[in-house]
């Protein structure tokens, strides 16, 4: 088992397109680190860099104490997972797993323990006789799971593997694949662009954009504490609302005629100072008419998801929902007050979306 | 991906660079003996350069002839190519784009007899039935005609599997749709379909116009008057009298000019000509 | 293979296959029929009187030397023909298929000859290989060698095929590489992870791949030398010396030429024409079973 260090890792396309603008970070051994972005963000490259699919522009990236840069994929000992898959149609699922440990030279029997032993924890042993075109799309994916851990890598690398699947299947492998990882202790690399998978997965989390990393940290810590108003709005779903604001004195903030607490807020701002504020639809709370630190929030419509409601409508002239749980608040159009905890206050710089806060 | 690329890409270049030398070098010859006078290539002195007498040759081919074998003005038998490769292709599109419509957008009762009738010719070209298809042209009264020369090679399966093969492709809601908007099956084949398969149309073209340009056996046949014949005829004709005979600086001139128009096709429709031989094989 | 919505009428889909339908008659089925009928009939030398006489011109043409030497040049013609095209332009689309710069400027080049009449290519090849006044043939004299396909059977078979190939590779390499780029690349990126090393993963991964190209490839390559290579044959050694390339097809042609034999070459014909039939129905009934993923 190994950690997974990357240094100021950049990747320049022949074009100068630069998909990936420095990247450092660090996967303790045994830890599951997902990169989660948009399309286009460069979460793949970076990971096809870590596989040896792509030459580093410059920086390093280390799997255990060694520097890969210039090794190639096969001698890494890594194990990737491909978004398609990529099993090979014209072998059985037993060759498909046997393959790599083939190449290897891997003596007859063992190979055979290890691709039986990989397809009883997966339970496919009743398709190993099976081509991939014979399976449906979960037990491809399991397929393609068990070539990655016959191999016994230091490193797990996954390529958005669950996108194929539909949405069920999806939250069943979801938890499959993390057990999986625990059980065995393998270093894993998840890319993705779904934040649900990213938050249940991940015990460390990478946001990026445009190339670059925007916050890394645990789940919960990038969900309660954005680093940009890119995070924020990224991660959370329905997105967390924006609000423009102007800065009212320490640790509080002025919406309109409104004004709200913020307990993590830096000290040193100007009175007036234009930024931006984040709330979440579900940190919403209903508060008394013209009470201290309420927001007048007019609802248009509700949504009904089941065991909540979404109110849609406006705030200050601009886009606002709420979400309640179903009966809580009353579902209809007009007038609510209402508050957050400034704790769950979040403010943001208007030019670089920065968060501001206290450290 | 990371892996040492010098020696396997400097291998690549290699072995393509001697393709290339491979299949242009007997072209680059003809170039060259198209440019030098009977003489030197009798001889066997031809160099690899080109010589003096490239205008002089191609002017003499073009507009006056050989003076021994076949006498005819080049530039009138490449008219003849043309006119048999463009009925060739345009006739093929024409009937096989009906047919394929019919056969796709129609149900009638003798819809699956038709296709097979059709279907049967896709593999088995003039060759095999040559003599009969020659005395049936000749009992119509089709020798030394352009008609002679393309109709029979139309009747071919290709065009209309390939054009059944494309409109099944097109979705069934667009005719519901064409329905809705009142059209009938005239207007949504003009409209439609028509508009949809224009690329397939032209990948076609090019192939075809490419086969009918280099067709052979058939034009030897059915040509007995020089002023019928085809290009590609004319060079055996040019180069089958004994070699004392054989002007083969206009041979091979004649062999540059037989071999430019398809190969500018090819070259400048590139991607039409790929789409078209990939799809039509299928 | 239907559509579910269509049109309905009889008249009409009639009236559109009508051209299709008369032309494949008269130019298609009626001389086809022709040719089986022909081939029961025996003509007199002056083709005076005809006599139905059954199956005697086949009995006749599996008793001709001749017919048996045809059968075995058409056999080594398309073996050779075949290996050579396929395994030359296999090479060219492997190498053509590397991200190497230029990639696009080398395929071009390497395509247009499927441009070039066979008739042609055959010009071409004949003018190198001339004993008198080929440069190539003067060359092969300078180093010793024996060379002349007019006289010698073997070099004028040699001659054609190498004819053969050279026209032939440009296609056989256009759908390699068509091949080679539907394989997904991140099944040999798979492969590549798995530790296979070039070589390797060409021979366990990509060719298994490429099968149903080269199966395909094989079938057409092989009605190509059935029929395609008449021109080169004509071309460059007519069908000689003395019948040493003088394939099926060719045959068929310089029997039925002089019409002295046209009972004989109806014959063959209808031999080719069960043997390509064959071969299509082999080839269709093949893919359809095995070689797709």
């Amino acid at each position: 088992m190994a950690q997974v260090t990357l240094t100021n890792v950049k990747k320049v396309y022949f074009g100068g397109v630069e998909a990936v603008k420095g990247v450092s970070l660090e996967i303790p051994d045994g830890g599951f680190c997902v990169l989660v972005g948009p399309s286009g963000c460069g979460k793949s490259t970076l990971l096809r860099m870590v596989a040896g699919l792509e030459t580093i522009t410059s920086g390093d990236i280390s799997i255990g104490s060694r520097v890969v840069n210039q090794i190639g994929p096969a001698e890494r000992d890594i194990a990737m997972v491909f978004q398609n898959y990529a099993l090979y149609p014209h072998m059985s699922v037993y060759d498909n797993m046997a393959y790599g440990l083939r190449n290897l030279g891997t003596p007859r029997d063992e190979i055979d323990r290890r691709v039986k032993e990989a397809a009883r924890i997966l339970a496919i042993e009743p398709l190993l006789d099976r081509r991939p075109k014979q399976l449906s799309g979960g037990q491809r994916q399991r397929v393609a799971m068990g070539r990655a851990i016959v191999r016994k890598p230091q490193v797990f690398l996954f390529d958005e593997p669950l996108s194929n699947l539909d949405a069920k299947l999806r939250v069943q492998m979801r938890v499959e694949i993390k057990k999986l990882q625990r059980a065995l202790g393998v270093t894993a690399l998840y890319v993705t662009h779904d934040q649900v998978e990213a938050m249940t997965l991940s015990d460390k989390l990478v946001v990026m954009n445009g190339g670059r990393v925007e916050q890394i940290g645990l789940p919960a810590e990038v969900y309660k504490k954005p680093a940009s108003k890119f995070v924020a709005t990224f991660i959370g779903s329905p997105p967390m609302n924006i609000l423009d604001g102007t800065i009212d004195g320490p640790g509080i903030v002025a919406l309109g005629d409104a004004i709200l607490e913020v307990r993590d807020l830096r000290q040193d701002l100007a009175e007036g100072t234009a930024v931006e504020i984040g709330l979440r639809p579900e940190d919403i709370e209903i508060a008394s008419e013209g009470a201290a630190g309420t927001l007048p929030f007019d609802v248009e419509f509700i949504e009904e998801l089941g065991a909540t409601q979404l109110f849609h409508g406006q705030l200050a002239g601009l886009p606002f929902v709420m979400q309640a749980a179903t009966d809580t608040v009353a579902a209809q159009a007009g007038r609510l007050w209402i508050t957050v905890d400034p704790d769950r206050v979040h403010v943001f710089d208007k030019q670089s979306g920065a968060r501001l806060g206290r450290s | 991906m990371v892996e040492d690329r010098r020696l396997g890409d400097a291998i690549a270049y290699v072995i393509l660079t001697i393709g290339v030398l491979i299949v242009a070098f007997p072209v680059w010859l003809t170039f060259v003996a198209s440019t030098w006078d009977a003489a030197t290539i009798i001889n066997g002195q031809l160099p690899l350069y080109p010589g003096p007498k490239f205008f002089e040759n191609y002017y003499r081919i073009l507009f006056i002839g050989t003076s021994g074998t076949t006498r005819e003005p080049v530039l009138n038998m490449m008219l003849n190519s043309f006119v048999m490769a463009m009925a060739i292709a345009l006739g093929k599109i024409f009937i096989s784009v009906l047919s394929a419509y019919a056969i796709v957008y129609y149900r009638f009762p003798f819809r699956m007899a038709a296709f097979w009738i059709i279907f049967v010719t896709l593999m088995l070209p003039v060759e095999v039935r040559i003599f009969p298809t020659f005395k049936v042209v000749s009992d119509l009264g089709m020798l030394d005609t352009y008609q002679g020369l393309a109709v029979p090679l139309i009747a071919s399966a290709t065009g209309t599997l390939l054009f059944r093969q494309f409109f099944m492709t097109i979705p069934d809601e667009l005719l519901e749709a064409s329905r809705i908007d009142g059209a009938g099956p005239f207007r949504f084949f003009k409209d439609t379909v028509i508009p949809l398969s224009i690329t397939t149309i032209a990948a076609l073209f090019v192939i075809q116009f490419i086969y009918g340009w280099n067709q052979y056996l058939w034009p030897l046949l059915v040509t007995t008057k020089d002023s019928m014949q085809t290009i590609v005829i004319a060079i055996k004709k040019m180069i089958v009298t004994s070699d004392a005979l054989t002007e083969w600086q206009l041979a091979m001139a004649t062999a540059m000019l037989a071999m430019l128009p398809p190969v500018l096709v090819v070259v400048l429709m590139q991607r039409l000509f790929v789409k078209g031989l990939v799809e039509t094989e299928k | 293979m239907m559509k579910n919505a269509y049109f309905s009428g009889l008249t009409v889909p009639l009236l559109l296959l009508l051209p299709q339908l008369a032309i494949t008659v008269v130019f298609f089925y009626w001389p086809a029929s022709q040719a089986v009928w022909q081939s029961f009939l025996l003509q007199d030398a002056f083709g005076t009187s005809t006599e139905f006489v059954w199956f005697e011109n086949y009995a006749e043409l599996f008793k001709d030397p001749g017919y048996f030497k045809a059968l075995i040049n058409t056999a080594i013609f398309s073996t050779f023909v075949c290996i050579l095209s396929l395994s030359i332009a296999l090479l060219f689309a492997v190498m053509a298929d590397r991200q190497i710069r230029g990639a696009e400027i080398y395929k071009t080049l390497l395509i247009w000859p499927y441009a070039v009449a066979p008739a042609v290519a055959g010009v071409l090849w004949i003018f190198m290989f001339d004993p008198s006044l080929g440069m190539l043939a003067r060359g092969l004299a300078s180093l010793g060698v024996n060379w002349n396909p007019r006289l010698n059977g073997n070099d004028a078979m040699l001659l054609v095929i190498l004819a053969a190939t050279w026209k032939q590779i440009s296609y056989n390499f256009l759908f390699f590489l068509a091949g080679l780029q539907s394989i997904p690349k991140s099944v040999i990126e798979a492969a590549v992870i798995d530790g296979a090393r070039p070589w390797r993963r060409f021979w366990t991964i990509v060719f298994p791949l490429l099968s149903p190209t080269t199966f395909f490839l094989l079938v057409v390559n092989i009605v190509y030398v059935f029929f395609d290579t008449f021109g080169i044959i004509d071309t460059v050694t007519g069908g000689g010396p003395s019948g040493a390339t003088e394939t099926l097809v060719y045959k068929v042609y310089s029997d039925g030429k002089g019409g002295s034999n046209l009972g004989g070459s109806a014959a063959q014909s209808v031999v080719l024409l069960v043997m390509v039939i064959a071969m299509t129905a082999f080839q269709f009934r093949f893919i359809e079973r095995r070689v797709s993923y």
